[in-house]
């Protein structure tokens, strides 16, 4: 690194970085501690969704200032994962229902299928 | 690289390293199938987080392109599993 950054553009990115890994603690915490799986499901979210932005967005602002020029690839991540997280939560939670169903444990049943009634 | 951020990108690592070492009780502990995989999921996207870290850490593009690989074959691997959960196979 020739020029030093300048110094709020550090502690910008260094919160944000404090910040995302303080958020992805949070969701461990919750995914270790819950007691129901369907609860489970909700605190590694945090990690996809706010703290990969916090980082994304901090490896925005530091390669934008170390480059001297705009940096906007980290966005890619974003995009990807927001694809990507939801396909592979609702996948799963609806494993976990049927596989819950099936174990006969208390939850609610399917709904009622109704038969498409043919024309008179 | 001032010592500032250098100590912030240290503890960002440790809060990673320790949220992993949670999913991996939880993945070794169970009880279902469905909350191992969840477990895995959640270590992937701390990993992918970690390469992020290191890019900005050692001002590199390289570890950028690692976190994308993360994320698309850690997407893969989940959604396999979770299909395979559902159905009992995975091509039918």
């Amino acid at each position: 690194m020739s020029t030093p950054l300048p110094l709020w553009i550090e502690v910008f990115v260094a919160l944000l970085l404090l910040a995302s890994g303080a958020l992805a603690l949070t969701g461990a915490i919750g995914l270790f501690r819950y007691g129901n799986f369907f609860q489970r499901m909700h605190p590694p979210t945090l990690a996809a969704t706010l703290a990969a932005a916090c980082v994304t967005l901090a490896s925005i602002i530091f390669f934008s200032a170390l480059e001297r020029l705009p940096a906007l690839y980290p966005l890619l991540i974003n995009v990807l994962v927001a694809l990507t997280t939801p396909v592979t939560t609702v996948l799963l939670a609806r494993a976990a229902l049927q596989r819950a169903r099936e174990g006969n444990a208390d939850v609610p049943p399917a709904l009622a299928v109704q038969e498409p009634q043919p024309p008179d | 690289m001032s010592t500032l951020l250098a100590a912030a990108i240290v503890v960002t690592l440790a809060c990673y390293s320790l949220a992993m070492a949670l999913a991996v009780v939880r993945l070794l502990r169970g009880p279902g199938a469905q909350d191992r995989v969840l477990g895995l999921d959640f270590l992937y996207v701390n990993g992918m987080l970690v390469m992020l870290v290191l890019s900005i850490r050692f001002a590199s593009n390289m570890y950028f392109v690692v976190a994308l690989l993360i994320a698309l074959f850690g997407f893969v691997g989940s959604a396999a599993l979770a299909k395979f959960l559902l159905r009992g196979e995975l091509i039918e």
